[in-house]
C-alpha cells in the first residue's frame, strides 16, 4: 500500500517539477499585492512542502483560481483562509491557526524566552564573592605541605 | 571488479574502524603504550579505504556502469561529466558514503595534529570518533549499499539525475556542508573524552577549539552556498524556506556558534564547563536529528531522500545509543563540572552567557517548529497541521535582534569585569552616529523604511564598536597601522565574523523589505516597468543542449533609455526524465539583482514572465562567505603553529649538536 | 549545577526520541485526512459529460455510490479503470464520475476506449468542485451513501483488494440504516 503511495507521489511530483510564474489580472494593487501574498503562506496539498505560488501541480493551479476569484468576489484574507480550511483543513496554512491544540507551538517560543531570562538572572546572582576560605580539612593538608618543604 | 572491491574495501575500512574502537580501548584498561597509539595509524587505514571504496563508485558513475542500482537510479550517459561525478552523492546511499568518507578524513586529521594532546588523551578521542565511524559504516553497509547490482538484468540508460541537481551547486555543496556536519563529531568526542577520562580541567576546551572552528566554519559556508543555490537554481527568487531540511542545517550552526563562543570562555576563565560540554554533545546530536530528518521519511521535504522507514529507525538507534550514552555519561560526571571563577556583570562572559541562552533557546524554537506536525498528529488521531515560514519568521527574528544588539557592543567587553565606561557610557556617542548613518544609508537605499534604518544602524554601530576595539589595541604605540596588520589573527577571525553577521543581516532586511516582484504575460515586443527599470521581452528561440531541450528567453533590461544587460532565461526539457526545469537569469548588480525566470507558454506567442529586482541580496552570500572565512581565519592563530618553548629548546639543541663539527 | 538539574538534557533528549520512533507510527506524511466525512456532497451545478445537462448534487442522491474523480492527464486511472470496471460488473457498485481538469473531447475518447462502467460523469472543468471536496491529485474515490453524506475518502488507484478492505464495508453500513 505505502509502496502504491510512493509512486503515485513521484509520478505527481515529477508533473509538479517547474516552479510556475503566476501572472494574474487584477482590477487594483492591492487585490494583486493580496493575491501574492496569500498564494506565498498556502500550501500545496499535494507537494513536498511547497506553497501555491511555487507549485505546477493541478490542484495547486486550481486552488490559485479559487483564491483569485473569492479576492474579485470581495471575501477578506481570514475567510478565503476559512473557505480552504473547510475543504483541506490545517495542512493548507502555512501559518497555524490560533487553537487550543496550537497554544502550545505558539507559546514555546515565549516560554523559552522567559526560561532563558530566569535562567540568565539565577546565574548573575550568584556573583563572584572572592576566593572561598579553606575548610579545616583543607586547612591542616596546607599546614603540612608547607612544613614539608 | 571494481565495484565488487570498492564495496571491499568498505568492509575492510569498518573492520579497521571497530579495531581502532578496540585496541586503544585495551591498551588503556592495560597501560599498554603500543596498543594506546594504535588509534594514530589504524586511522590512516581507514581513511585509505574508504577513499578506494568512493573511488570505485565514483568509476562506476564515470564509465556509466548502470549494473550498479545506484548509477542506474541517478546517472544517464547524456549526464555531463561533472554531475556525473556529483551524482555519486546526489542521492542516500552515496551521500552516506559521503558522510563516511569526511568522517574518516576528520578523523585521520585529528590523530595527526593534535601533538599537544596526552597519548591517553587523544586515544580516547580517536576511540569515540572510531566508534561512531563503526555505526556509519554497518549503517552504510547493511542497509544502504551504494555497490549492489541490479544483475543479472541490467537497464541499458539510467534514470537520470534529478534536473534541479544537475548545477555546481551539487559539486560543492554537499561536500562542504558535510564537513561541517560531520565535524562537530570532533568537538563532540573531546568533551566526550574529557568526562571518560574524568579531565575536567579547561585543556580539552583549549584543544578542541581550532577543530570546533574549522567544523563551524565549513557549516557557515555549506548553508550560504546552499541558500544562494536554492535562489539562482529554483526559479522563485526565495533563497530560504524554513524547510525541514533546511532547519535541519541550521540548527546545528545555531548550537556550533554558542559551542565556539562558550569554548573561548572555558579556556580563558574556566567558566561555563558544564555548558560547553552540553553543547559540544548537542551541537553533534543535531548533526545527526538532522541525518535522520532528511532519511527517514518522517517529515516531508523537498530536499529529502525518498527512503523507507527501516533505514530512518536505524538511525534513530543509532542516535539513542550515542547521544543517551553521551548524556548518561554527562550526568554521572557533571558534578565534577563545578567552575570555581565567577565573574562580574559587565564581564565578558555575561554577554557569552546571554550568547549561548539566545542561541540555544533559539535552536530550540526551530526544533519545536520543525517537530511540531509529528506531536500534532500523534495527538490529535491523525489530523494534519502545516508549520510554515510565517511561524518561524514571527518567532525567530524576534529571538535575533537582541542578539544583534548585544553583539553591536559585547566586543568591548574584558574577561572578569569591563570599564562601565567603555561599555554603557561610551556607547551614546556611538549609538548617536551610528543611527545618523543608519539612517543616511536607508535614504540612499531609497527606502526609509523602519526596519532598514534599524538594522542599518545596528550595523553601523557593531562596525564602530569593533572599530573602537582595534583602536584600543594599537592606540599610543609606534606605527600604529602596521600594528593594526600585525594584530593575532584571532582578533581580526572575530572582527570579521561579526562584521559578515551584520553584513548579512543588512542584506536579509534589504531583499526582503525593498525587492520588487511581478509576474505578468509578455509577448514578444512587450515592455515592462519595474523599479526604474524598463524590460523588453523579445520572444524565444529553440536551444539544444547536452541533454535538454530548451526554449531560450531574450529579455533586454533598460534604465533611463540606456541597456544595462540582456538576459536570457530559460525553460528546459530534460530528455532522459522528460521533466521540465526553469533556469532563471540574473544580473548582479550592486543596486540590486534583476531576476528573471520564464513561466507557461501561452496563448499568441506570449509566455508568463518574473521579474524580480532584489537589491543587496548578495549581502546575504557575501556575508556568510565573510563569517566562514573568518573561522578558517582563526586556525591560523599563531597559538596553534608555534610549538612549544621546550621542545624548540630540545629540536635546536639536538641540531647544534650534530652540526657542530662539520 | 545542582544534581537534579543535571538530569534535564537526557529527560528531555528522552522525550525528543520517544516522539521521533512514535512519528514512524503515524501514517504516510503526505496524506491527508479528509475533512469532508459525514458532511453532505457540496452543491454544483455542472454539466454531464455525455449529454451535456446541467446536473447538480441533488441528482447524486438515492442509492450509496462511489465518486471517483479522475482525469485523462492521469497516468495511474488507466490502471484504476480496469479494476473499476470489474468492481461494477462483479458487485453491482454504482459509480459516478467527476472528470477533473480535462479536455471533454479526450475524456469522451477515453471512455470509449476503455469502456465505460460509470453510472454517468460530471464535467469539473474548473476544478471547483475537487477544490470543495479537498481533492489534492486524481484519482481519489468518495464511498456516498443513500441520503449523499460522504462516509470514506480513499486517495490513489483502487484495486479489488481496496474495494474488499475498505470500500465494501463502509458501502455496507450504510445499507443497514445507519451512517
Amino acid at each position: 500500500m505505502r509502496g502504491t503511495f510512493v509512486v503515485i507521489g513521484l509520478l505527481m511530483s515529477i508533473l509538479a517539477q517547474a516552479t510556475p510564474v503566476n501572472p494574474v489580472e487584477m482590477p487594483n494593487d492591492t487585490l494583486k499585492a493580496r493575491y501574492y501574498d496569500l498564494i506565498a503562506e498556502l500550501r500545496c496539498p499535494q507537494c513536498l512542502n511547497t506553497n501555491l505560488a511555487g507549485s505546477d501541480a493541478m490542484i495547486a493551479q486550481n486552488l490559485r483560481e479559487t483564491v483569485r476569484r473569492l479576492l474579485l468576489e470581495g471575501k477578506t484574507d481570514a475567510e478565503i483562509r476559512t473557505f480552504l480550511f473547510e475543504r483541506y483543513g490545517d495542512f493548507i496554512l502555512y501559518d497555524p491557526r490560533w487553537t487550543p491544540q496550537t497554544w502550545l507551538l505558539w507559546g514555546t517560543p515565549f516560554l523559552f524566552a522567559v526560561l532563558g531570562l530566569w535562567i540568565w538572572f539565577r546565574i548573575n546572582q550568584r556573583s563572584y564573592q572572592g576566593p572561598k576560605a579553606l575548610d579545616p580539612e583543607e586547612q591542616d593538608k596546607l599546614k603540612q605541605l608547607l612544613d614539608k618543604g | 571488479m571494481i565495484v565488487e572491491l570498492g564495496h571491499f574495501c568498505l568492509v575492510i575500512a569498518c573492520v579497521l574502524a571497530g579495531l581502532q574502537m578496540v585496541l586503544p580501548s585495551v591498551g588503556l584498561f592495560r597501560g599498554n603504550f603500543l596498543l594506546i597509539n594504535t588509534g594514530r595509524s589504524l586511522a590512516s587505514g581507514v581513511f585509505l579505504f574508504t577513499v578506494l571504496s568512493f573511488c570505485a563508485l565514483t568509476y562506476a558513475f564515470l564509465t556509466n556502469d548502470f549494473s550498479v542500482a545506484y548509477v542506474a537510479r541517478n546517472s544517464n550517459t547524456l549526464l555531463p561529466w561533472q554531475y556525473q561525478f556529483s551524482a555519486v552523492w546526489g542521492a542516500h546511499e552515496g551521500s552516506f558514503l559521503l558522510w563516511t568518507l569526511v568522517m574518516s578524513t576528520w578523523t585521520l586529521l585529528v590523530a595527526n595534529f593534535s601533538k599537544p594532546l596526552s597519548d591517553e588523551f587523544r586515544a580516547r578521542v580517536l576511540i569515540v570518533m572510531a566508534g561512531l565511524s563503526v555505526g556509519f559504516y554497518l549503517f552504510l553497509l547493511l542497509t544502504s549499499n551504494p555497490f549492489e547490482r541490479t544483475l543479472p538484468f541490467y537497464p541499458s540508460e539510467g534514470a537520470d539525475l534529478n534536473p534541479l541537481l544537475q548545477d555546481f551547486g551539487l559539486i560543492v555543496h554537499p561536500p562542504l556542508l558535510y564537513m561541517g556536519y560531520v565535524g562537530l563529531a570532533v568537538p563532540f568526542a573531546f568533551a566526550i573524552a574529557s568526562l571518560w577520562s574524568n579531565q575536567l580541567d579547561v585543556s580539552w576546551a583549549r584543544w578542541s577549539r581550532p577543530w570546533t572552528n574549522a567544523a563551524w566554519a565549513f557549516l557557515t559556508l555549506g548553508i550560504t552556498l546552499g541558500s544562494w543555490w536554492a535562489y539562482y537554481e529554483l526559479g522563485w527568487g526565495g533563497w530560504w524556506f524554513w524547510d525541514a531540511v533546511e532547519n535541519a542545517s541550521f540548527m546545528p550552526w545555531l548550537i556550533a556558534t554558542a559551542l565556539i563562543h562558550s569554548l573561548a570562555a572555558t579556556e580563558k576563565r574556566g567558566v561555563f564547563k558544564s555548558w560547553t560540554v552540553l553543547l559540544a554533545v548537542f551541537g553533534f546530536s543535531f548533526s545527526l536529528l538532522g541525518a535522520f530528518l532528511v532519511r527517514s521519511g518522517i517529515l516531508t521535504s523537498v530536499h529529502a531522500f525518498a527512503v523507507d522507514a527501516e533505514r530512518g529507525q536505524a538511525i534513530l538507534w543509532f542516535i539513542t545509543i550515542v547521544i543517551g550514552g553521551s548524556l548518561t555519561l554527562y550526568s554521572l560526571r557533571a558534578w565534577n563540572l563545578k567552575s570555581v571563577v565567577g565573574f562580574d556583570k559587565s564581564g565578558r562572559e555575561n554577554f557569552i552567557l546571554a550568547n549561548n541562552l539566545l542561541l540555544t533557546i533559539s535552536a530550540a524554537v526551530i526544533l519545536v517548529g520543525t517537530l511540531y506536525p509529528l506531536a500534532y498528529e500523534a495527538l490529535n488521531d491523525g489530523a494534519k497541521i502545516s508549520v510554515g515560514p510565517p511561524y518561524f519568521n514571527a518567532v525567530f527574528v524576534p529571538l535575533m535582534l537582541p542578539l544583534l544588539v548585544l553583539m553591536a557592543f559585547s566586543q568591548r567587553s574584558q574577561w572578569a569585569a569591563t570599564d562601565l565606561r567603555v561599555l554603557v557610557y561610551g556607547q551614546g556617542r556611538l549609538l548617536a552616529g551610528s543611527t545618523v548613518l543608519g539612517f543616511g544609508v536607508a535614504l540612499l537605499l531609497g527606502a526609509l523604511d523602519l526596519w532598514i534604518c534599524g538594522i542599518a544602524t545596528l550595523a553601523f554601530w557593531l562596525t564602530l564598536n569593533l572599530g573602537m576595539e582595534l583602536r584600543r589595541r594599537v592606540k599610543g604605540r609606534q606605527a600604529p597601522w602596521r600594528r593594526l596588520l600585525k594584530q593575532p589573527l584571532a582578533v581580526w577571525s572575530m572582527v570579521i565574523g561579526h562584521f559578515g553577521i551584520a553584513v548579512v543581516a543588512l542584506g536579509i532586511v534589504s531583499a526582503v523589505m525593498m525587492s520588487e516582484e511581478t509576474d505578468l504575460r509578455m509577448a514578444p515586443g512587450d515592455t515592462a516597468t519595474v523599479g526604474d527599470l524598463e524590460v523588453k521581452f523579445l520572444g524565444t528561440e529553440a536551444v539544444q543542449g547536452p541533454n535538454y531541450l530548451s526554449d531560450q528567453g531574450r529579455l533586454e533590461v533598460y534604465r533611463a533609455g540606456q541597456l544595462l544587460a540582456v538576459l536570457q532565461p530559460e525553460k528546459r526539457r530534460y530528455l532522459a526524465s522528460q521533466s521540465i526545469m526553469t533556469e532563471a537569469d540574473i544580473l548582479v548588480r550592486f543596486a540590486g539583482d534583476i531576476y528573471v525566470a520564464l513561466g507557461e507558454p501561452l496563448s499568441e506567442g506570449a509566455w508568463a514572465v518574473r521579474i524580480h529586482i532584489k537589491p543587496l541580496v548578495r549581502l546575504i552570500w557575501i556575508g556568510g562567505v565573510l563569517i566562514g572565512l573568518s573561522g578558517f581565519l582563526s586556525l591560523l592563530d599563531r597559538r596553534y603553529r608555534v610549538r612549544s618553548v621546550l621542545r624548540e629548546k630540545e629540536i635546536s639543541e639536538r641540531q647544534g649538536s650534530e652540526t657542530a663539527y662539520v | 549545577m545542582s544534581k537534579p538539574s543535571v538530569l534535564i538534557p537526557i529527560v528531555v533528549f528522552a522525550a525528543l526520541v520517544a516522539l521521533l520512533g512514535f512519528g514512524f507510527r503515524l501514517s504516510d506524511p503526505r496524506l491527508l485526512p479528509s475533512e469532508n466525512l459525514g458532511e453532505p456532497i457540496p452543491a454544483f451545478q455542472l454539466p454531464n459529460l455525455l449529454t451535456g445537462r446541467l446536473m447538480t448534487e441533488a441528482d447524486l442522491t438515492g442509492e450509496p455510490f462511489l465518486l471517483n474523480v479522475w482525469a485523462t492527464w492521469c497516468p495511474s486511472c488507466v490502471a484504476e479503470h480496469d479494476a473499476l470496471t470489474a468492481i461494477h460488473t462483479q458487485y453491482g457498485v454504482k459509480i459516478i464520475g467527476v472528470n477533473y481538469n480535462d479536455d471533454v473531447d479526450a475524456a469522451r475518447r477515453w471512455l470509449e476506449q476503455l469502456g465505460d462502467p460509470y453510472a454517468f460523469h460530471v464535467v469539473d472543468a474548473e476544478g471547483t468542485l475537487a477544490v470543495d471536496l479537498g481533492v489534492y491529485g486524481a484519482p481519489e474515490t468518495f464511498v456516498v451513501n443513500a441520503e449523499g453524506t460522504i462516509l470514506y475518502r480513499h486517495v490513489g488507484v483502487v484495486t479489488e483488494g481496496v474495494y474488499q478492505d475498505t470500500l465494501a464495508t463502509y458501502l455496507a453500513q450504510d445499507s443497514m440504516g445507519g451512517s
